[in-house]
């Protein structure tokens, strides 16, 4: 087994045994402590196949910044007596049959599809010149456009969050 | 092996070397990551201890005492016999806290600095891993331990925690803004953001003084955020002693209260290094372009002094704004942040960019 199979197992082990945690603990704040480990295992398998910049976004952005904002909302919201209520059965049986069909489901199609055998030795691949020029490219491959869609959407989710957050006059 | 103090690649790499002839290729990687792992805790450890000693010699100072004084010559062993007392304190079990989140908070903190200290480099060749995105690899990393503080305010049951767990947060969230665009407006001048390439692009004049204006500005940006972002003062509002006892870790005792205590030094020496390698080269001594003379004298300081002296100089800075500031209102704090520095800030990458646009840095 070389190192680096050794850390696949480590990390999928976690996220694995977290996403179950996640979504079975009945504590919520601890739920969201176990998607922080997700999310970090989730980016410590993109710094094992070298993608490094999407590795540090993901840190950044999903463990840093949502995780965050959502553990924040909870600590407005709840108290650290509170638990969730234990999900009744028939909530319980429909719940897990969506799971398992689609697990399924993607099992089936990542077992039928042929992944392209690609061994790359050191370096980086991805190049931050690269992902930065074809941000800003107009042509073929470019995000430009999402990129602008995007900034809009967000504008948009920014003032409708201070039109709801205002006091109103009355 | 010819070993040097001016460049340890060549010792590195025979360490490597040495390793992996005589291991197999697994057991290599394993001895060689636990050498490294070992050596960055026993440092981490030691900066950490000589910094509490160096923050109460300098507050003695700025307030006209003569600081820890007992234990040692010049009290040099009051932090060591602090750490033994902290060692063989009781760890107070808290019968209404969430127990588990209660005991990973610490360990959340002090990994987040952790990681981040893996990618900082102390001289030439010493340097545990070299990312082509390190400045953003510190950042993203520095940002989790954020998590570590809500956790253990909220965890805690406690009101005090609750609310110094909740200004925390909120601070750290905003100034890590400032913290990332004032880097931006550094890595538009260097054109990369490894941390190698950065050192070595300073060869001939340390960004603060290449970038001119704007990166000066980004350098004082860049203090005062980094001062807020490890909750020091006069940002200390999170801890505020004499509102809410001690903030998030009211309920700490023992080595987890220094676990905290430990990773917000390390963390101030980890900006405190970013900022001397980000700004003032690094290890690169300091050299001044076409002072042939001058450049060599300065080559015979070793790269790690360069590089130690720096970053003392910005934890000396850091420190002395802890004790001559008062502390600021949460509201203040904001407004400093969101209407003072972010728009400086953003303004201040576009003169950058067209700087370089122009090609007026050096």
């Amino acid at each position: 087994m070389t190192p680096n199979q050794l850390m696949f197992a480590i990390f999928s082990a976690v996220i694995i045994i977290f996403s179950i945690l996640t979504v079975t603990s009945r504590r919520i704040l601890r739920a969201a402590t176990y998607l922080l480990f997700v999310l970090v295992a989730t980016g410590g398998m993109y710094f094992l196949l070298r993608f490094n910049y999407l590795a540090a976004i993901q840190l950044a952005l999903y463990a840093g910044g949502i995780v965050v904002l959502i553990i924040f909302s909870i600590l407005l919201t709840s108290h650290i007596a509170e638990k969730l209520e234990k999900p009744g059965l028939k909530k319980i049986i429909p719940a897990f049959l969506a799971a398992a069909g689609g697990a399924l489901i993607s099992i089936a199609t990542i077992l039928q599809h042929n992944f392209p055998a690609e061994v790359v030795s050191g370096g980086d691949r991805t190049n931050i010149t690269m992902i930065a020029k074809s941000l800003i490219s107009t042509e073929k491959y470019g995000y430009a456009l999402p990129f602008e869609v995007i900034s809009i959407l967000l504008l948009a989710a920014m003032v409708g969050a201070i039109i709801l957050a205002k006091k109103r006059k009355d | 092996m010819n070993f040097s103090i001016y460049d340890f690649t060549s010792f590195t790499q025979w360490i490597d070397k040495l390793l992996y002839d005589n291991l197999p290729a697994f057991w290599a990687v394993v001895v060689e990551m636990t050498i490294i792992g070992l050596l960055v805790l026993l440092f981490y450890a030691l900066i950490g201890l000589f910094l509490v000693y160096a923050e109460r010699k300098v507050c003695a100072f700025m307030q006209n005492r003569v600081g820890p004084n007992r234990v040692g010559p010049f009290g040099f062993f009051q932090t060591i016999a602090d750490l033994l007392k902290l060692l063989m304190k009781e760890l107070v079990y808290i019968k209404n806290a969430d127990s588990l989140l209660f005991n990973i908070a610490p360990f959340i903190v002090i990994i987040a600095s952790f990681m981040a200290i893996a990618a900082i480099p102390f001289a030439k060749g010493l340097h545990a891993i070299d990312f082509d995105i390190g400045v953003l690899y510190v950042i993203a990393v520095s940002s989790l331990g954020v998590v570590g503080i809500l956790l253990a305010g909220w965890s805690s049951n406690n009101k005090y925690s609750l609310i110094g767990a909740m200004r925390s947060g909120a601070q750290i969230v905003s100034y890590e803004l400032s913290v990332g665009l004032s880097l931006v407006t550094i890595i538009i001048l260097a054109g990369t953001m490894q941390f190698s390439a950065m050192v070595e692009g300073q060869a001939n004049g340390w960004f603060i003084f290449k970038g001119h204006i704007p990166a000066f500005i980004a350098f004082i940006v860049f203090l005062i955020a980094s001062t807020a972002e490890t909750n020091r003062g006069p940002f200390d509002l999170a801890e505020a002693e004499s509102e809410l006892t001690a903030g998030f870790h009211t309920e700490y005792s023992g080595i987890k209260f220094a676990f905290f205590f430990l990773a917000e030094y390390m963390n101030m020496f980890i900006l405190a290094s970013i900022a001397a390698t980000v700004f003032l080269g690094g290890w690169m001594p300091f050299h001044v372009g076409g002072w042939e003379g001058f450049n060599h004298i300065m080559d015979f300081i070793p790269p790690f002094v360069w590089y130690i002296g720096k970053t003392f100089f910005i934890i000396w800075i850091m420190m002395w704004f802890k004790w001559t500031f008062p502390r600021l209102r949460i509201d203040q704090l904001l407004t400093l942040e969101w209407k003072y520095l972010l728009p400086i800030n953003l303004v201040n990458i576009l003169i950058m960019a067209f700087i370089v646009l122009m090609g007026w840095h050096f």
